[in-house]
């Protein structure tokens, strides 16, 4: 058999995954952990709600804290999930056809986890809807030149444009399985989701459109996206924040963290559901190759804000050297050596090819964005212009409970994904396998 | 026996319901569907599918939505002003990133929206996935179908289908 014959054939089996899953127990294992995980979330959330930010580490000056810089960290591995998905495909990688579906997946959850954080920050959750512009009584409006009022239309956007082209993406795929599944139930569950799509050439046709493009309006979107959220920081006049590199420096930190989780997601669920047909040596090459570009526009990040700094002298200068030799310059050079040490091993093919050193670079790389936003954020905030505006940070209990709750409530969505959805473009694949392309 | 509503011919390959589609178009016949597990290059432009309606929204919508977000922005100004280190109230710079938002959004909603309306979609119950085999046209199975109209000749359509040597012929009653 050709490789595109093989891939087809493998493209087809990926629809029935979810009815005969081949890894049961691994899965109970790891749903039982994100379970677990989750009512660290809702446990951490009811205690938030009922004796209020006072229980994080949060106070003046560093106001922000974990809330704000874990929603940076979240929505940037969101953005690797568009730019794989809607990128690739405009310029015609067909590769990335055996990698959207659930790093798009991976997006959803990422920026639902993200959305969470700015609206529990809020002290009064339950008056979150003051943000939209509504004829209220009370006679006000939202303030539109804030950069806040930005991100709410840019994240509310792009959580909503992600769902849709995600959803029209999966929707013949769902067709299909809704045709080969033997059972009533997932028959009845899938036929629900295709919403009745037939595959007819006029469908067909208008789909293309449609799919392409959204694609195209959604990689600005994404570039739109982050560059807001630097604008939180780049818009006010904090030490170590003014600078014009924070929006291209946060896109592309954004990207490197996604693409990190990315080749964890690859290497993980390859190995797990057996995908070593569709997800070949190649994928992991690509993924390696585009961490580590990734990796090096961000590392150029790096050096231009050292370089404003030193510039501008003062005390954007003073920022710098306390970054380096600061009571935060752990998260400095932790960030520095974890997102840029482990990997250079990426200039090695070998390396790349091989799925467990990848998956601890990514694994790396996520930690170490992870340091970069929280030096970012904290590293400016403890030590502002007055005397009066400086105070350490330090996070609680609670602060930590609800970051590894996140991760709970990302993690037992993407195991809910995984279980009943196609995890891979079928469709697509077969598409690019017939048009002789490389798959 | 009940109406009908087409006429199926199965073929394993895109190839050969391409080649079959342009026979049929040859011949005269205008009004054909195919069915495929997945879009296949040229074939919406040989059955006749050329509308570009979901383009045209989104384009409609995306203007729409850029303009009405700038709107927005100057009405809620102008309704309850709030002057700020003497900043000019109608600040268009400041504006424009929601302007850019809400023409994604606008562009996205009116795009994905028309593609569900032009398709008929949702529609669960449907004549064709009542028809023999049609499961198979989301795994590894192409099918061309003759669209029965007021003067639709079972017969000759029959004759016109068995021609391109279909591995099978199916009847789809309405």
């Amino acid at each position: 058999m050709t490789a595109a014959a093989q891939q087809d054939v493998a493209a087809r089996h990926v629809v029935v995954i979810p009815t005969r899953f081949p890894a049961p127990r691994a899965w109970w294992a790891l749903f039982l952990l994100a379970l677990c995980l989750l009512a660290l979330f809702l446990i951490s959330v009811a205690v938030l709600f009922a004796r209020g930010p006072g229980v994080w580490g949060n106070n003046i000056p560093v106001a922000w804290g974990f809330p704000i810089s874990n929603y940076i960290w979240w929505l940037g591995i969101g953005h690797a999930g568009t730019l794989i998905s809607a990128m690739l495909l405009l310029v015609g990688q067909q590769w990335r056809n055996s990698l959207n579906r659930f790093a798009e997946a991976m997006t959803l959850f990422a920026v639902m986890c993200a959305g969470l954080y700015p609206i529990l920050h809020l002290g009064r959750p339950w008056r979150f809807y003051w943000m939209a512009p509504y004829p209220s009584t009370m006679g006000v409006w939202p303030q539109f030149k804030s950069p806040l009022t930005w991100d709410f239309f840019a994240v509310l956007t792009y959580l909503i444009v992600s769902i849709l082209f995600w959803y029209i993406g999966i929707i013949p795929d769902l067709a299909a399985a809704r045709d080969r599944a033997k059972r009533r139930r997932w028959q009845i569950f899938f036929g629900l989701g295709a919403l009745g799509w037939r595959g007819s050439a006029q469908h067909w046709h208008r789909w293309r459109q449609s799919y392409g493009l959204t694609a195209a309006i959604a990689v600005p979107l994404v570039v739109s996206v982050h560059s807001e959220i630097s604008l939180l920081m780049a818009a006010g006049p904090v030490p170590g924040w003014v600078s014009t590199v924070f929006p291209p420096y946060f896109v592309l930190g954004a990207a490197f963290s996604g693409f990190a989780v990315v080749s964890m997601l690859t290497v993980w669920l390859r190995a797990m559901l057996r995908l070593g047909t569709l997800v070949t040596p190649r994928h992991l090459n690509m993924l390696g190759i585009l961490l580590l570009a990734t990796g090096l526009m961000t590392a150029y990040g790096y050096l231009a804000e050292v370089f404003t700094a030193a510039w501008a002298g003062g005390r954007e200068a003073e920022t710098m050297w306390d970054r380096f030799a600061g009571p935060y310059a752990w998260s400095y050079w932790g960030a520095v050596i974890l997102n840029f040490v482990p990997l250079q091993a990426l200039w090695w093919k070998r390396v790349r090819l091989s799925p467990i050193p990848l998956f601890l670079i990514g694994l790396s790389v996520a930690i170490g964005m992870w340091l970069e936003r929280y030096m970012l954020l904290v590293s400016s905030l403890y030590r502002d212009w007055l005397e009066s505006s400086q105070g350490l940070f330090r996070a609680t209990f609670w602060d930590w409970s609800l970051y590894a709750g996140t991760l709970g409530l990302f993690l037992t969505c993407f195991l809910l994904f995984i279980r009943f959805l196609p995890v891979i473009s079928a469709f697509e694949v077969r598409e690019a396998a017939q048009e002789g392309g490389d798959g | 026996m009940a109406e009908p509503y087409a006429l199926l011919a199965e073929f394993d390959s895109p190839e050969r319901l391409m080649d079959a589609a342009r026979r049929l178009r040859e011949q005269g016949w205008r009004r054909l569907e195919a069915f495929t597990p997945f879009p296949v290059e040229g074939l919406d432009r040989l059955l006749g599918f050329t509308d570009d309606k979901v383009a045209r929204a989104m384009l409609i919508g995306g203007a729409a939505g850029a303009v009405l977000g700038f709107l927005m922005q100057v009405g809620t100004n102008l309704d309850y002003p709030l002057w700020v280190g003497g900043r000019p109230l109608i600040a268009v710079p400041a504006f424009m990133l929601i302007c850019f938002e809400m023409l994604v959004l606008g562009a996205v909603l009116s795009g994905i929206g028309t593609l569900f309306v032009a398709n008929r979609l949702p529609r669960l119950n449907h004549p064709v996935f009542a028809a023999d085999r049609f499961d198979l046209s989301a795994d590894d199975r192409f099918f061309l179908a003759i669209l029965a109209d007021a003067d639709f000749d079972r017969d000759d359509a029959g004759k016109a289908l068995a021609a391109l040597g279909p591995r099978a012929i199916i009847e789809v009653s309405a």
